[in-house]
């Protein structure tokens, strides 16, 4: 009776392992697989992301020659936001001399983050995921410059803390997206909430229900807090920020993290979203020299996938470009450390270690005032990156205020011990001492 | 998190029966707020309801597709209108593609399943959904798009009432949605009672192969009943988008129309319109005023369980025909 | 010819209803349990198993519960995807409780969680049938995905939400977690599938699954002939649940390392009862040729382009095959609405008289 299934896995399997080794690279190039989510519910996001990341590396290698005299390989594998394909694309692309893992999900990046020292490909998971793998003792392989969720979240506070009467007796409310990446912040809040005295209310929003907030919104109305902070992705940023509007909070009191705040999120609302603030690390628009190298080699020759040229420089096309300048610097460091010119995911970690992105070499890439200056070290996953604060005008983002460094005096002693609860059951995880 | 520690003591059975109650009359204007938001929910639930009642009554399909067909009209009317065609013309070309793709559902599936089980029919739709979705973001692209409202001359911003000291706001997309769908229910109604097509689909409804005897020909029919629901999906996509942005995240919510069908029986228009306020009001009021004590959140599953409950004592629903497939 | 049945004469009563009564169907299983158990592990590579060959396994298996439910009592879920989910996080919490007992016997053991779940949800099933019963599984679906993110115990109060896999070994071999070898894992996975395999097609030929069947055929005349229908359906729903909930827990434990709530969605439930209608219903073998046709063909279909040098974006291949799968859906339930299982009993129908057609 099975014959014919066993012909059938048999072929299949056949077909798939002829697959997966056909596609070898060739030996002189670097290979970047990027998780990417052009379909699905998060789509809106994902496509201005992985197209900033694509377009930076193709730039690289129509002007550059790629880095250090190597092309820049950069293959998409769709996930959908979908953990399940997300380790199928990861399986399919590991064997391929993968340098590094960029999920941009934390559900993703969950899984890889047990993955990443088995293999040894290391997961850089740009200001998202798991807020622990700052601590570099803990986990070797991941990195979350330029910094993770609980120093994004502490700097928003500071900066709520500057206006008007500061943030004591204030009530904040935080509505997220109930998932792991909406919860992380969670214990961060409560602590600081009891050091800095303010009251916390929650309104969780789940996957299901982004786009029908009206309760949660009815329960904001009826709560009265004095600010809203928005830990939101996809069509629940717009649909949080119509709401608002609705009750009429004031959107100058309603701060969105670095996922709240793109172009695509507000440019439906437009005129009625003026106000709203978000937080963000890197730089919006074009007018850095870098944003322009690729619209010179890579937009104008129709090389990339965007679909028209205004959407190059907006929030999230950049935070893909940053994502692949950090690739391409470590990718350097490593160089330099090893003296070889192609490198491995070995080699990639140790560049991502010694990651320093000064001010001085922002000018040299074309990126001065692109973001603040970024220093890893072995024991610092996080990098010490800053934020800075955007505010919709009604057409465009523009920054508003300062870059505003984390409370890392705050942040550090939680993350090392959210770092060593995450490590407590795994008894053979890999650690290392760092100097 | 209270779930686990439910021990009865008076602070628990008054945070149930009296709290909320106090809440309510201590802030009428809020109630009324509340209520106002689970009309409007409760009427895009009844619109969603409403595609699946049309085509179940004359086919006996359950349309799994229809909330993607809510997402695909919604999609290619700002997809047509994003070429530079003038939205009311947009408008019109949407509604030949709805359509059109009736015709092509007629033809390709409906067709050749003529007299297979029901549940054939369904897991059909399924494959039918998936095709769309596919279709769709190939077409029009992954990524939300803002839906056409101003163009279409659907007014933005709100009304603000003061009563009882405090404020009730309505939006105007809110009251236009209501007024759709009450233009919408009138015109099926007249439509099913008045009209010769009408009179024929409810032949078809009642008894198939009665209906063909005297002449009626199903094909037609069951483009007429799709066509419909094509157009009320249309309805619905464009208050729906105009609430929030035009995605494929919005056909998740289509499921919530298989409780507010439990409610008001597969077959009866009015019963989609009043199970979705039933379903509306009460998922809104019991998630203001008692979701807080189990953690909140209540709304993605509210539904199903009143659906469940009416199911262990009316399975026919309120206004469902009597006979059901019991057992 | 080739499926040739002449001069195998049965002796006993036992040779008669054996479950494989011909030869070459003894020879054809045996050498896919070669295939299985010893091809595979020795060359296939990293993403054969890892990416193919463990989660066919596991959703062959859920696909079997689901089979249960569906195809032999009638009774339509669509809340596997959830069931799944309460066998994980059951696994997940007994072995963060019992650290020290083998991983194996938790697998299992969680079964009997989302049995009792699934019992629970069955009840409404009683009263009702058909549509009606699609909107209580759904209940299910979403009471138990909420359950899942508001009782922070069930996650062990983490603080992403997610239940993450901790190393355990167990014969001296890591099984679990990311330092475990894709072959270790993939042979446990294989061992529980197959012997499930096994007691649920005997369950099926036994008194229990004719009254399941005589159930699905025709609920009152299997009342009068003696048939309790609660007793049927409820034991239907438990051993559907079962096996749902081991297939979610070696989901997690053996194939994704570390689970969101997103990973036991509605869209799991659909995946599955996609697999359980294409393999057909009231199939054994018809859930395993479900699941590889609806794992394994995306793959195929998305590595299709690169290997014939064809430049199609990730995306765009993506959306052609959402419409290739729901193509394939409506092509098969018109051409033949009993799934794979039916063509392959029609092809060997005709390789039994091939090439003499009035043989």
């Amino acid at each position: 009776m099975k014959k014919l299934l066993a012909m059938g896995v048999g072929l299949a399997t056949l077909a798939g392992a002829a697959t997966v080794s056909v596609p070898a690279m060739a030996e002189d190039s670097l290979y970047l697989p990027s998780l990417s989510y052009r379909t699905g519910a998060y789509a809106g996001g994902g496509i201005p992301i992985a197209n900033g990341y694509a377009d930076y590396f193709a730039m690289l290698n129509a002007r550059d020659g790629g880095i250090g005299g190597v092309k820049v390989v950069v293959e998409e594998c769709e996930t959908g936001y979908k953990a399940a394909k997300g380790v199928e694309c990861y399986e399919s692309t590991k064997g391929k001399g993968a340098l590094v893992y960029n999920p941009y999900s934390t559900g993703i990046t969950l899984q890889l983050i047990p993955k990443a020292p088995v293999d040894k490909i290391p997961v850089l998971s740009m200001g998202y995921g798991l807020s622990a793998v700052g601590v570099g003792e803990k986990f070797p392989w991941t990195f979350n410059y330029p910094a993770g969720y609980w120093s994004q979240m502490s700097s928003i506070l500071k900066y709520i803390d500057s206006q008007g009467d500061g943030i004591k007796g204030k009530k904040i409310g935080y509505i997220y997206l109930d998932v792991g990446y909406g919860k992380e912040p969670i214990p961060l809040l409560e602590t600081l909430s009891k050091s800095m005295g303010f009251t916390l209310l929650k309104y969780p929003v789940a996957g299901k229900e982004m786009q029908t907030q009206s309760s949660h919104w009815l329960k904001v109305r009826k709560d009265r807090p004095d600010w809203m902070v928005m830990w939101g992705w996809g069509a629940m940023n717009s649909t949080a920020i119509k709401e608002a509007i609705k009750i009429r909070f004031p959107l100058n009191k309603f701060i969105g993290n670095w996922w709240s705040g793109a172009h695509a999120d507000l440019r439906p609302i437009g005129a009625a979203g003026k106000g709203y603030l978000s937080a963000n690390f890197s730089g919006v628009g074009t007018s850095f020299p870098a944003l322009q190298d690729v619209i010179k080699y890579v937009v104008d020759k129709g090389d990339s996938k965007v679909k028209s040229k205004d959407l190059v420089g907006d929030v999230l096309y950049n935070r893909g470009l940053f994502n692949a300048v950090i690739v391409a610097e470590a990718i350097r460091a490593a160089q330099k450390l090893t003296g070889k010119k192609v490198i491995t995911g070995a080699d990639m970690r140790d560049g991502l270690e010694a990651f320093d992105l000064s001010t001085a070499r922002l000018k040299e890439l074309g990126l001065e005032g692109f973001t603040a200056p970024i220093k890893a070290s072995c024991a610092d996953h996080e990098g010490g990156g800053s934020i800075f604060l955007q505010q919709w005008n009604g057409s465009d983002w523009k920054k508003v205020s300062d870059q505003i460094a984390p409370m890392t005096d705050l942040v550090k002693p939680l993350l090392k011990a959210a770092a060593d609860k995450y490590t407590a059951d795994k008894p053979d995880w890999k650690t290392q001492t760092c100097k | 998190m209270p779930i686990l520690a439910w021990g009865i003591d008076m602070e628990f059975l008054n945070s149930i029966f009296v709290a909320p109650f106090v809440d309510m009359f201590s802030a009428p204007d809020f109630l009324l707020q509340v209520l106002w938001e689970g009309f409007v929910s409760g009427i895009l639930y009844g619109l969603l309801a409403l595609g699946f009642v049309l085509i179940f009554k004359a086919s006996g399909v359950f349309n799994f597709a229809q909330g993607i067909m809510v997402v695909f009209a919604a999609l290619t009317l700002v997809g047509i209108h994003s070429f530079g065609i003038p939205a009311y013309v947009a408008l019109a070309l949407t509604i030949v593609v709805m359509g059109v793709l009736a015709l092509t559902i007629e033809r390709v599936v409906l067709r050749k399943l003529v007299n297979q089980p029901d549940i054939i029919l369904f897991m059909a739709t399924i494959g039918l959904t998936y095709f769309l979705i596919g279709f769709g973001e190939l077409v029009f692209g992954g990524e939300p798009k803002k839906m056409i409202a101003d163009e279409l001359g659907i007014p933005n911003g709100s009304v603000s009432w003061d009563i009882f000291g405090g404020v009730v706001i309505f939006e105007y997309r809110d009251i236009a949605a209501a007024v759709i769908a009450a233009v919408l229910v009138f015109s099926l109604g007249f439509f099913f009672s008045k009209t010769r097509i009408g009179r024929a689909l409810r032949a078809v409804a009642d008894d198939h192969q009665a209906a063909l005897s005297v002449g009626i020909s199903l094909n037609q029919i069951w483009v007429i009943v799709w066509f419909a629901a094509g157009i009320v999906a249309l309805a619905t996509g464009i208050m729906w988008g105009a609430k929030s942005d035009v995605s494929f995240a919005l056909q998740v919510i289509a499921l919530k129309a298989l409780p507010v069908l439990v409610l008001g029986g597969f077959t009866s228009i009015p019963g989609a319109i009043i199970g979705g306020l039933i379903i509306g009001f009460g998922e809104k009021i019991f998630e203001i005023y008692w979701g807080g004590l189990i953690g909140g959140g209540t709304e993605s599953w509210f539904a199903f369980v009143i659906a469940l409950v009416f199911l262990l004592f009316r399975p026919q629903g309120l206004f469902g025909e009597k006979i059901i497939d019991r057992i | 010819m080739f499926y040739r049945e002449t001069g195998q004469f049965k002796t006993t009563y036992e040779a008669d209803s054996a479950v494989f009564p011909i030869l070459q169907d003894r020879i054809g299983i045996a050498a896919m349990l070669v295939f299985m158990f010893v091809v595979v592990p020795l060359f296939a590579n990293d993403f054969v198993i890892n990416a193919i060959m463990i989660p066919f396994l596991i959703f062959a298996l859920a696909a079997i519960g689901l089979n249960i439910l569906t195809g032999y009592t009638g009774q339509i879920s669509l809340g596997t995807g959830a069931f799944m989910g309460v066998g994980a996080y059951a696994c997940y919490k007994l072995t963060s409780i019992f650290p020290d007992v083998s991983i194996i016997v938790m697998v299992l053991t969680s079964g009997f969680f989302s049995a009792l779940v699934g019992v629970i949800f069955g009840l409404p099933s009683l009263r009702i049938k058909g549509f009606y019963l699609v909107v209580t599984t759904l209940a299910a679906q979403f009471f138990l995905e909420w359950a899942f993110i508001r009782i922070p115990w069930l996650y062990n109060y983490n603080d992403s939400g997610a239940i993450e896999v901790p190393a355990r070994s167990s014969f001296g071999v890591i099984i679990t977690g990311a330092s475990a070898t894709p072959t270790a894992r993939y042979m446990v996975v294989l061992c529980i599938v197959v012997a499930m395999t096994w007691i649920a097609s005997n369950l099926i030929r036994g008194r229990i699954g004719r009254s399941w069947m005589m159930i699905r055929d025709m609920d009152i005349a299997a009342e009068l002939m003696g048939v309790r229908p609660l007793y049927a359906k409820l034991s239907a729903f438990a051993v559907s649940s079962f096996y749902a909930g081991v297939a979610g827990a070696m989901m997690v434990f053996f194939w994704l390392g570390a689970a969101e709530v997103e990973s036991f969605n509605s869209d799991n439930s659909f995946l599955i009862l996609f697999m359980v209608i294409l393999g057909g219903l009231g199939s054994i073998m018809g859930a395993y040729m479900g699941a590889a046709f609806i794992w394994i063909l995306p793959i195929l279909l998305r590595a299709a382009p690169e290997f014939f040098g064809i430049d199609v974006g990730a995306d765009t291949m993506e959306h052609i095959n959402f419409m290739i799968i729901g193509a394939l859906i409506i092509f098969f339930l018109i051409v033949e609405p009993h799934g794979l299982a039916k063509l392959w009993q029609i092809a060997k129908e005709k390789l039994r008289t091939w090439p003499f057609p009035y043989a």
